[in-house]
């Protein structure tokens, strides 16, 4: 399927397409009620709330007051309905926000400002510098003579440099004011995701041009959510729009999430609900012959002789109702409370504050810090994640001297800045390509200081320390560089810019100095691109030791050199590159070649160091998490090298010989299957061995991985504890969550950037960090934190708590609910299994409302362990993950438990009220005061620590039953008048609780004790050692030394480093996958050692080695 | 969540607020830090725990127990006795109108110290079935106004239209069986005053509320009331409504002020007029002596006993465990990691 644009255009293709509105609301105002209702009744648990309630309206059947269940219903539905709503105003608000901004677009040939959401389809649309692309457009019209623009795709890939963006060779040089009155067509493919390709035609009509078809390519285009940059003004054709951008295709509506803890529950619940059937089934039918049977006889109860058609249901159905209490309808209630406040928890701690930003982390979504405590798999991104993408030049080597070694930061070493002052030659060359051998813009801001546009971090970083020691690079007018250096100005004359390809590694510069004249190549590139054409004789040993020392230290390194040509050298060399620059075939080689030509005999200076320095604490993070038993993945749309680089520095990878990177890659499809059956070969033999083996793999294999080869990749991924995906895509890594989570594995996913928010919002678990990004990926994600390292607290200690806290919680739930239904069951035997309930509606209703939930509700502020010890051993986390505090045999547990005491509270009670004082109030309370101390006891004894609300909650919601059945005993028009006070005067009652008590929970008491002694877990283990205090520091001895706090010097870093590290060279533009993918060269085990004194010479196949 | 799409819309502005943000507040419930004490089981506290319970227990368990055992309690069930015995359809007989009168002899093995009281119980009686159970209206018995309240007494709310007081099965299922008792010829008073629960008497039947259309049904269940006194003053209607909670329970019927000697006889004539035989339930006649326990029942006494006997067992148990195998608590050798890091 095609669609055919027509440029400006103004009737056609109003109706074929759809315009610029964005929508992402899910409700309309009048689809609002029934569509929320159909929704939370999609989940069973309402459905079959509303059916109990529904029932209970029935007086025939109904055993208690049905506002007993309508109450909470309304309640519970309202709540989530408000919230709903409330998000989906705000989704409303910030959609108008984006329709309403105006923009200029052509109409009728006339330029006009019009709001966003006006655009059509063939629109031109015209964008000043800094303003966002309201649309995907193909490029007419540019500023710049060259046809160029610049654009940021922060808000799309995450990249944040800058990307160059070309007009089709079609318009190049129409007139701007031409550019109104271009007609033509453009024949594209139909809306997708894909925002790395446009494969597209243009055919502009007469009198631009002849017939001619123009090839698009996404080079060609600006998209939505882009923003131009340092180009005057650009114009283009609108080709998609509204929720058809690529950007609006790849959004994507994110699915509520639910936990799998509630998935448990909902299981839990599902399997209650069976046992209530039968249990309903048995009892029905039971029901039924006792009445045909016996109740015919009973002459008091006056049976009719025949009874309606339905008589056979009535009993079922009462005892369905009954019964319904088994599933506490508090327990959603509950739930949301508690997960409501593990989220205020979130937003309130302390130690997760970012203190820089002073940003809080804040849990967006309440519903699922449970998931937290079991996750398997943590997807991160790298960039501004994992480092803090700020790139910060910290040392160099010039001449053989080292700079900044003693304090870290050469900007700060006296020998430079005394160097500088005293204009040693060397020193001030150095500065000189620091500042000028680049593809930097400087600007200048109202108040006269001058700010760089960099598409590089590393230029910038390059550019600001030469700032910094006094060669301020202030001003680029065309192809003259002004460079001032100790308030003198040097002018310079760029002739050719030799630009940065992944093969080449490197860039030059071909300038005239306009002081004197001469020709001057400034080149600056990685140390294999341009130690190796040193000048003969010079000594490069210096340089290759500094820049081994500078990686050893994660720093990544630039050598800087330079020479000067003759006038006749440049002459011959500027015609073959003219000519290479236009060749058609091959050209990218062509140029190379000719580059290479001129960048020999160069005159090193020195190297460059810069660090990009990853946050605070996150090797330690990562570290403490996969103890924890967490697997890492890193997805990033970076590089390899710079990947594996980061990887290694923050504990990803280990270095040889503990770990191992494997390697996926190949151009076709074919080098691709090999590569990846034997990279899970080697996988799979490897697996006993203790060896920490990963697998890298970039884009372009994962795409043929990911459609053809889902399988072996699957169970590759399975086999895998860490791996490194580099240049994916946004669709690509929500695929990767999406594998692991088809293999049933609880993900995490985190990142900062817009291109994280598809994986973000595909995971179990999206993460954002509210970073130098922007708040995209933050205010997608359902946590965001302010920096890296406060993962570990989010999970260790939130997440693990949430899930005990749950897992007690809703467990604690079903017992209570279940003990007071057996209790009914029972009771329906001894009164003719009629249906009868033996508690009255205040006191069901109260049970489950206030005697019940409260105590519970404290649960919130239970700990099994301390905050301290988690981290210390975080391999406690396992019993979150494995599920082992809740699933079906610890629930098994707790059944068999209610089991239990409504035996004991139902046998005493019946037995000590027997005869004349089985009066059916009494007995009643009776039986409900020993339920309520029961539950009292079972909380106290499910506690771990204490604390005063605690002690409050548990004990003085007995006394608050107390003091609501005294109440509700003064009444003289309640059932239960006087009963209780009357009970509280008999020796007999008080005896019947103790009795019911302890023999309710000495057996308990027992089992736990003896477990808790001699059959400990884990938990136990270090509950004890923890309280016991003096146990708890000798356990340092058997686990790893803990790891030495590392300094903010990276110097640390370098035992970790390995040996040889390939510094990487940033790009500066990262083009279109089929460019640079070949930078990553060939199958290789990257920590082969790579022979650095075979000088390669320049090929294209110099990767393939 | 799905605000992405507004996408770089309001970022910037959205930046700045939130980097107002403030700190969130410090108190040592939301860094859930409250001070906790944390107990651990260990051996010691367990081991006392149990034994305080036994400890406390079993003498409790005595105490009760001798209490239930001062209890003197004759128990004599005349439901069969009481049908002569040529007749052979019990229920026809017992809902015929012959003269139901019948004679039978206690024999007092005790002293028993006023005041006796005189309970009858009934067997496989079920006071709790939930059709029985409802079928009443508190209303109608409190307020003399409310007598139309009679929606929930079916199908004893009315009769040819007139609304019945009191309404309801409970009511109309009233027992009817009397008793007089004679010692040595003389008779003994019962005392039927005061044997309700004070608080129905006050508040829950009206003093102005008076039987109205009472048993002029075609069937007749059980007592007939005395339309002239009010129902404040019916005791054993009131004593009736109180429904019990199991199928064999015991009602009072009567106090007797004074005691009956070791070795008395005590002759009752009583009028067997209460149906029981149509689901063959049992009627006995009680009298008993009370203590601070209530009647007799060795339940209590004997279940204190066992729990506090099983207690000290486990006391005992876990001790002899802990001399014997000692487990140190907090044992690090415990706490190896070496699983499957991948596997579950």
């Amino acid at each position: 399927m095609k669609r055919y644009v027509y440029i400006n255009d103004d009737e056609s293709a109003h109706d074929l397409y759809c315009d610029n509105r964005i929508s992402n609301r899910k409700y309309t105002v009048l689809n609002f009620i029934p569509k929320n209702l159909w929704e939370q009744f999609s989940r069973f648990m309402n459905q079959y709330f509303l059916l109990i309630a529904c029932l209970q309206l029935w007086s025939l059947i109904t055993p208690v007051n049905p506002a007993s269940t309508w109450g909470p219903l309304i309640f519970i539905f309202a709540v989530s309905a408000t919230k709903e709503a409330w998000d989906d105003y705000h989704r409303y608000l910030s959609d108008k926000k984006a329709n309403e901004k105006e923009v200029w677009v052509v109409r009728n040939g006339i330029k006009k400002l019009i709001q966003a959401q006006d655009i059509h389809v063939g629109n031109i649309v015209w964008l000043r510098e800094n303003d966002e692309v309201p649309c995907d457009l193909v490029l007419i019209g540019s500023s710049d003579p060259q046809g160029l623009c610049y654009i940021e795709t922060a808000a799309m890939d995450g990249e944040t440099d800058l990307k160059t963006r070309v007009i089709p060779s079609a318009c190049m040089g129409i007139d701007v004011e031409l550019l109104h009155k271009i007609k033509g067509v453009i024949e594209c493919p139909t809306p997708n995701k894909d925002i790395r390709r446009f494969d597209a035609n243009m055919r502009l009509f007469p009198p631009f041009i002849d017939n001619d078809i123009c090839p698009l390519t996404i080079k060609n285009t600006v998209l939505q959510s882009c923003y131009l940059r340092n180009t005057e003004w650009a114009c283009g054709v609108a080709v998609y729009t509204g929720n058809e951008t690529k950007l609006g295709m790849s959004r994507g509506i994110p699915e509520p999430k639910l936990t799998a803890m509630d998935a448990m529950i909902d299981k839990l619940t599902g399997a209650i609900f069976v046992f209530q059937i039968v249990v309903v089934m048995v009892l029905g039918i039971a029901g039924n012959v006792w009445k045909d049977t016996e109740a015919k006889k009973q002459w008091y109860v006056l049976y009719p002789d025949k009874g309606p058609w339905y008589e056979l249901l009535i009993i079922p159905l009462r005892f369905e109702l009954l019964c319904s209490i088994m599933i506490p309808i508090s327990i959603k209630v509950s739930l949301d409370l508690v997960k409501g406040l593990y989220a205020k928890f979130i937003d309130w701690d302390h130690r997760m504050v970012d203190l820089e930003t002073s940003t809080p982390s804040n849990a967006t979504n309440t519903a699922i810090s449970e998931d937290l405590g079991q996750v398997e798999y943590i997807l991160t991104d790298k960039t501004g994640t994992l480092t803090e993408n700020k790139m910060i030049f910290r040392r160099c080597c010039i001449s053989g001297i080292f700079y900044g070694n003693e304090n870290g930061d050469a900007l700060k070493d006296v020998e430079l800045l005394h160097a500088v002052s005293s204009g040693s030659p060397d020193v001030v060359q150095f500065l000189t390509i620091m500042a000028i051998c680049n593809t930097v813009i400087p600007t200048q801001s109202k108040t006269g200081d001058i700010l760089y546009k960099a598409q590089s971090q590393d230029e910038d970083a390059l550019v600001q320390a030469a700032a910094h020691l006094h060669m301020v690079f202030f001003n680029k007018s065309g192809n003259i560089l002004e460079v001032k250096f100790n308030s003198s100005v040097l002018q310079y004359e760029v002739l050719e810019t030799l630009e940065f390809t992944s093969d080449r590694k490197r860039m030059s510069l071909v300038l005239r100095d306009c002081q004197n004249g001469k020709i001057l190549l400034l080149s600056k590139g990685a140390d294999e691109a341009i130690l190796p054409y040193a000048r003969t004789g010079q000594q490069t040993r210096n340089f290759v030791e500094a820049v081994e020392q500078y990686a050893h230290l994660g720093l990544r390194t630039l050598c800087l050199a330079w020479r000067e040509l003759r006038e006749d050298e440049y002459r011959e060399w500027s015609l073959m590159f003219r000519e290479a620059n236009s060749t058609l075939v091959d050209r990218e080689w062509r140029v190379a070649e000719v580059c290479q030509r001129i960048e020999h005999n160069l005159e090193v200076l020195g190297v460059t160091a810069i660090e990009d320095r990853l946050q605070d604490g996150v090797p330690e993070t990562i570290e403490t998490l996969r103890k924890a038993g967490i697997n890492f993945w890193m997805l990033t749309g970076d590089k390899q090298n710079t990947a594996i680089q980061i990887a290694l520095s923050c504990n990803f990878i280990s270095p040889e010989p503990k770990g191992q990177l494997l390697s996926i890659d190949g151009k076709t499809e074919d080098e691709v299957r090999r590569s990846l059956e034997r990279v899970l070969l080697t996988m799979r033999i490897t697996t006993s061995e203790p060896k920490d083996v990963a697998f890298v793999i970039d884009g372009w294999a994962l795409d043929f991985a990911l459609n053809h080869y889902r399988k072996a990749f699957t169970e590759l991924a399975i086999l895998s504890r860490t791996a490194i995906c580099c240049r994916v895509t946004p669709s690509q890594k929500a695929q990767l969550v999406q594998i692991l989570k088809s293999c049933d594995y609880r993900t995490l996913a985190i990142g900062d950037g817009g291109n994280d928010v598809r994986m973000i919002q595909q995971a179990d678990i999206g993460v954002g960090i509210s970073g130098r990004e922007g708040l995209q990926a933050a205010r997608a994600a359902d946590y965001s934190i302010g920096k890296f390292r406060f993962l570990k607290r989010l999970i260790l200690v939130h997440g693990r708590y949430s899930y005990n806290r749950t897992a007690f919680l809703s467990q604690y739930s079903f017992y209570k609910s279940l003990l007071i239904c057996f209790i009914q069951i029972f009771f329906s035997f001894i009164s003719g299994v009629s249906g009868t309930s033996l508690f009255n509606s205040v006191s069901l209703m109260a049970y489950n409302v206030f005697y019940t939930s409260v105590p519970v509700l404290v649960s919130v502020l239970d700990k099994d362990l301390s905050e301290e010890t988690v981290i210390q051993h975080p391999q406690i986390l396992f019993y979150c993950q494995a599920g082992r505090l809740l699933n079906p045999s610890t629930f098994a547990g707790w059944f068999g438990r209610s089991l239990f005491h409504a035996v004991v509270v139902f046998l005493i009670s019946i037995h000590a009220y027997a005869y004349d004082k089985s009066e059916m109030e009494e007995v009643s309370m009776v039986a409900l005061s020993g339920c309520i101390w029961l539950q009292a006891f079972v909380v106290a004894m499910e506690t771990n620590s204490f604390t005063i609300l605690q002690h409050l909650a548990i004990w003085g919601n007995l006394a608050g039953f107390y003091a609501i059945n005294w109440i509700f005993s003064a009444l003289p028009a309640s059932g239960m008048y006087t009963i209780m006070f009357r009970l509280c005067r008999q020796p007999s009652y008080w005896i019947s609780i103790f009795l019911m008590t302890a023999a309710g929970m000495s057996p308990i008491l027992a089992i736990k004790y003896f477990r808790y002694t001699y059959r400990p877990s884990k938990i136990n283990t270090l509950q004890q050692a923890e309280r016991l205090g003096g146990p708890i520091l000798s356990l340092g001895t058997i686990e790893p030394q803990p790891r030495p706090l590392i300094e903010k010097d990276v110097s640390t870093l370098s035992i970790t480093q390995p040996k040889n590290r390939n510094p990487v060279y940033e790009p500066l533009l990262s083009d279109s996958p089929n460019a640079t993918r070949r930078s990553s060269g060939t199958p290789f085990d990257f920590f082969q050692s790579q022979s650095r004194s075979s000088l390669p010479n320049y090929s294209r196949n110099c990767k393939d080695n | 969540m799905s605000s992405s799409g507004a996408a770089g819309a309001g970022s910037t502005d959205s930046t700045a607020a939130r980097r107002n943000t403030k700190r969130p507040k410090y108190s040592k419930f939301t860094q859930q830090e409250l001070p906790a004490c944390k107990p651990i089981l260990t051996p010691r506290a367990v081991i006392s725990a149990f034994l305080l319970v036994s400890v406390v227990f079993v003498p409790v368990g005595v105490a009760s127990l001798l209490a239930s055992r001062k209890v003197v309690e004759i128990v004599y069930r005349y439901d069969s006795k009481c049908i002569p015995k040529n007749v052979t359809n019990k229920v026809a007989y017992i809902q015929s109108s012959a003269d139901k009168a019948c004679s039978i002899t206690l024999n007092v093995t005790k002293h028993m110290k006023s005041p006796v009281y005189i309970y009858y119980q009934l067997d496989n009686f079920y006071q709790n079935h939930r059709r029985y159970v409802k079928s009443r209206s508190d209303e109608q018995l409190r307020k003399r106004g409310e007598e139309n309240e009679t929606s929930t007494c079916k199908p004893e709310d009315m009769v040819n239209g007139r609304a019945i007081v009191p309404c309801g099965l409970i009511a109309w299922s009233l027992f009817n069986d009397t008793y007089s008792f004679s010692v040595n010829k003389r008779n003994l008073t019962v005392n039927k005053k005061g044997i309700s629960w004070k608080s129905d008497r006050n508040h829950k039947f009206g003093k102005d509320v008076f039987p109205k259309n009472f048993q002029n049904s075609s069937i007749i269940g059980g007592a007939h009331l005395n339309e002239s006194i009010p129902l404040r003053e019916q005791e054993d209607l009131i004593v009736w409504m109180r429904t019990a909670a199991l199928p064999t329970f015991r009602k009072l019927y009567g106090k007797i002020e004074e005691d009956l000697k070791e070795g008395e006889l005590v002759n009752v004539t009583l009028n067997n007029n209460y149906n029981t035989y149509s689901f063959n339930g049992k009627k006995k006649l009680v009298l008993s002596t009370t203590t601070w326990l209530g009647g007799k029942n060795d339940f209590l006494g004997i279940a204190y006993l066992t729990v506090g006997g099983l207690c000290f067992f486990l006391a005992l148990a876990f001790t002899i465990v802990y001399f014997v195998k000692p487990r140190q608590l907090g044992d690090p050798s415990y706490l190896s990691w070496n699983r499957n890091p991948g596997g579950h």
